[in-house]
C-alpha cells in the first residue's frame, strides 16, 4: 500500500495527457473523414463500392505494425514525401506528436467510417425518396433527415473511435516512438514499465485505461438504448 | 409498358412483381427506367433518347409510400412544413404579391407567416389538431396516413401516386382508411394514380383502370367495363375470376369448354377470337332436379322448372368444400377426365345457405350466358 502511494505521488502523468490529447484530435479528424467517406460510399455503385470500402477498412484488419510500416515509408525524412514536408514546411512526423495523431487517426478511421456507414444504411430509403419527391435538395435530406435518424449510430461510432485512438500502440510506437513527455502514450508507457519489471506502475496505468474504456462502453449503451426501443429481448 | 392516362382517379392492378410499383417509382423519378419516356401534362419528365431525366425534386409529383415515410425525427407539424417549404407554385405567387412589400426581411417574415398559416390550415383540414407536436411514432396508423397526405397536399403536386396504401392493414382498418382517403382526396383536382394487387381496393377507388402483367399493360379502360370484360386470362384472374377453361369455338353459337367437359350454346353470336372461357365463382345458378321428397321434378331457386338437365350447366359434383364466415366455397370436379386436376370453384353467399342445408347440394350449376368471359 505504501509502495502504491509512493508510485502515485511520483507518477509522471504526461502519458495520460498525451493519450487524451491524441485521442481527441484523432477522433476529430476521424469524425469528419469517416462521415464524409461514408456519405460518399452510400452514393457509389456496387463495383466501385467494394474496392473503395476494402481500402478504407484495411487499417482495421491489418496488424497496426504493418500500418506503421507504411506510414514510416510515407513520412520518413529519408523518403520523398517526408523530405518534402520537412524541407518545405518544417513538418516532422516521425518521432513527433504529429506522428501520434496520424497513427491514431489511420488506425481508428475505419471504426468511424464503418459505424457511420452502418448508421446511414439503417435509415429507411423511403425517407430519402420521400424527401426527394417533396422537393428537398440532397444536401437538406442528408442533414435534416439522414443524420438525425442515424444519430445514435454515429455517436457510438465516435466513442469507439475515441477509445481506439486512445489505446493505439503498434503504429504509434513505430511512427512516433516512445519519447517521454512528447510521444509516450499510456499504452507505450505500460509496455515500457513492464520491460522494467515495474508491475505496480503498469497496474496503475492499466486501471486508468480500464476505467476510460468501461466509461466509453457505458456511454455507448446509454446512447444506443434510446434508439433500441423496438429491439426485442431474445 | 405503354399507356396514356387522363382520368382523375386511375388504378393500376397487377400481381406482385408485375412492374406496377416500378412504374410508379419511375413516374416519381426515384427510379430511372432503362429506356422510354414519361410525360406529365406538357412537361417531359424522362426521355431516354433525348437524355432528359428530371430530378424527382422538380417533377412536382406527390408520392404516398406504403409505410408513409414520415420523418421520424420531425413532429407532425414539421413534417407538413417540409412540403410547404419546398412547394413551388404558391411560393412563386407569394413572391409576386409581395414584391412591393418592403425589404427582404419583412418579405421573408410575411413568407414565414404565410407558411405557418398554411400549415395550420392543413392541420385542421386533415383533422390533426392537437397532434401537431407529436412525433410520427406517437400517433396511430390512420393519423400517420393523414399526416403523409397533408404533407403531400401542402406541396400541391400535379399528380398524386399511391403505392399500395392499404396492403399492410387489417381488414377493419383498411375499410376505414379507404373511406378516409376518398374523403381527403375529394377536393383534389389533379390526377391520382393508385397501384395495388387488391381488386376490391382498385374497384372502389378508380374510375379508370389499367391491368398490368409481366411488365405490359394487358387491359385498359373504364373500371366497370374492364371488370365486365377483362379480355385476357391474366387480367380476369386479377379481377377475381377463379374458373378458367381452354375453349374450342365450334360455330357462331357453340363453344366447347375443354377443361370443364361441357359444351355451351349461346343466343348471341360468339366473339371471333378467343381461346379460353372464364367464369366467376359466385355466378353459378344452382338447379335441383328433385323436390323436397326426393322425387325428380326439376326446380331451381328462381322457381323455374325443367325436368331434364338444364342447358349450359355442369354437374354439381362437389369433392371438397371450405366454409368461411360469410361465404362457402365448393370445389367441383369437371365433367372430363382429361383436365389436369383443375377444380371449379363455386362461391356461395350466405343467403343461399338455408336452401342448401335443407335440400342438399343442387344437381346442376347453370352458367348463364351473360356471365361468361371470353378470354385470350
Amino acid at each position: 500500500m505504501e509502495e502504491l502511494g509512493i508510485i502515485l505521488q511520483n507518477l509522471d502523468w504526461s502519458p495520460l495527457w498525451i493519450s487524451l490529447k491524441t485521442g481527441v484530435v484523432a477522433t476529430f479528424f476521424c469524425f469528419f473523414l469517416g462521415f464524409f467517406a461514408a456519405s460518399k460510399i452510400m452514393r457509389a455503385g456496387s463495383g466501385l463500392k467494394a474496392v473503395i470500402d476494402g481500402i478504407l477498412t484495411l487499417p482495421m484488419v491489418l496488424p497496426p505494425t504493418v500500418a506503421g510500416f507504411f506510414l514510416l515509408l510515407l513520412f520518413s525524412k529519408r523518403r520523398p514525401m517526408g523530405m518534402f514536408l520537412y524541407d518545405q514546411f518544417g513538418i516532422k512526423v516521425v518521432q513527433s506528436w504529429l506522428g501520434c495523431i496520424i497513427a491514431a487517426t489511420v488506425i481508428a478511421f475505419p471504426l468511424m467510417y464503418r459505424n457511420a456507414r452502418a448508421a446511414f444504411e439503417q435509415v429507411d430509403i423511403n425517407l430519402i425518396y420521400a424527401g426527394r419527391t417533396l422537393g428537398m435538395s440532397d444536401m437538406k435530406i442528408f442533414w435534416r433527415i439522414v443524420v438525425p435518424n442515424a444519430g445514435p449510430g454515429i455517436a457510438s461510432g465516435t466513442i469507439l473511435t475515441f477509445a481506439r485512438a486512445l489505446g493505439e500502440y503498434g503504429a504509434t510506437s513505430m511512427l512516433a516512438g516512445n519519447i517521454p513527455g512528447k510521444t509516450a502514450t499510456i499504452s507505450q508507457r505500460i509496455a515500457m514499465v513492464i520491460q522494467d519489471q515495474n508491475y505496480l506502475t503498469a497496474g496503475v496505468w492499466v486501471a486508468i485505461v480500464l476505467l476510460i474504456a468501461f466509461a466509453a462502453i457505458v456511454l455507448i449503451n446509454v446512447i444506443s438504448s434510446r434508439s433500441m426501443k423496438n429491439v426485442e429481448r431474445w | 409498358m405503354n399507356f396514356e392516362l387522363d382520368g382523375r382517379r386511375v388504378g393500376i392492378l397487377g400481381a406482385s412483381g408485375s412492374g406496377k410499383s416500378m412504374t410508379l417509382r419511375s413516374i416519381a423519378g426515384i427510379l430511372t427506367p432503362d429506356e422510354g419516356h414519361i410525360v406529365l401534362g406538357d412537361r417531359v419528365l424522362f426521355d431516354s433518347s433525348g437524355h432528359i431525366n428530371l430530378r424527382p425534386q422538380v417533377r412536382n409529383v406527390g408520392y404516398l409510400f406504403q409505410n408513409y415515410a414520415l420523418f421520424p425525427n420531425m413532429t407532425v407539424r414539421e413534417n407538413i412544413m417540409v412540403g410547404l417549404e419546398t412547394q413551388r407554385r404558391s411560393v412563386g405567387s407569394l413572391k409576386e404579391n409581395n414584391k412591393s412589400a418592403g425589404g427582404l426581411f419583412s418579405r421573408r417574415k410575411v413568407f414565414k407567416e404565410e407558411k405557418n398559416r398554411r400549415a395550420d390550415e392543413m392541420i385542421e383540414k386533415f383533422k390533426l389538431t392537437g397532434l401537431e407536436d407529436r412525433l410520427p411514432r406517437q400517433i396511430s396508423g390512420g393519423q400517420q396516413q393523414r399526416v403523409a397526405l397533408a404533407r403531400i397536399m401542402a406541396y400541391s403536386p400535379d399528380v398524386i401516386l399511391l403505392d399500395e396504401p392499404f396492403s399492410a392493414l387489417d381488414w377493419f382498418l383498411k375499410d376505414r382508411m379507404q373511406l378516409e382517403l376518398t374523403e381527403m382526396l375529394k377536393d383534389y383536382e389533379g390526377m391520382v394514380i393508385m397501384v395495388s394487387h387488391d381488386r376490391d381496393e382498385i374497384y372502389r377507388f378508380s374510375e379508370e383502370l389499367l391491368i398490368v402483367d409481366e411488365g405490359k399493360v394487358v387491359k385498359r379502360g373504364e373500371t366497370r367495363s374492364v371488370f365486365a370484360d377483362p379480355g385476357t386470362r391474366a387480367a380476369a384472374a386479377l379481377t377475381g375470376c377463379k374458373n378458367f377453361s381452354r375453349a374450342e369455338r365450334l360455330d357462331d353459337h357453340h363453344v366447347k369448354a375443354l377443361d370443364w367437359g361441357i359444351t355451351i350454346e349461346t343466343e348471341r353470336v360468339l366473339p371471333g377470337k378467343f381461346n379460353h372461357l372464364g367464369f366467376r365463382a359466385h355466378q353459378f345458378q344452382p338447379v335441383y332436379l328433385r323436390d323436397e321428397t326426393g322425387e325428380v321434378q326439376g326446380k331451381d331457386v328462381l322457381g323455374q322448372t325443367s325436368a331434364t338437365r338444364p342447358g349450359n350447366s355442369i354437374r354439381c359434383n362437389v369433392i371438397s368444400e371450405a366454409r368461411l364466415q360469410f361465404e362457402r366455397n365448393y370445389y367441383i370436379k369437371p365433367e372430363t377426365e382429361s383436365a389436369d386436376g383443375t377444380l371449379l370453384t363455386w362461391l356461395v353467399q350466405r343467403e343461399l345457405w338455408p336452401e342448401i342445408d335443407e335440400r342438399g347440394l343442387p344437381d346442376y350449376l347453370v352458367l348463364p350466358e351473360k356471365d361468361l368471359l371470353y378470354l385470350l
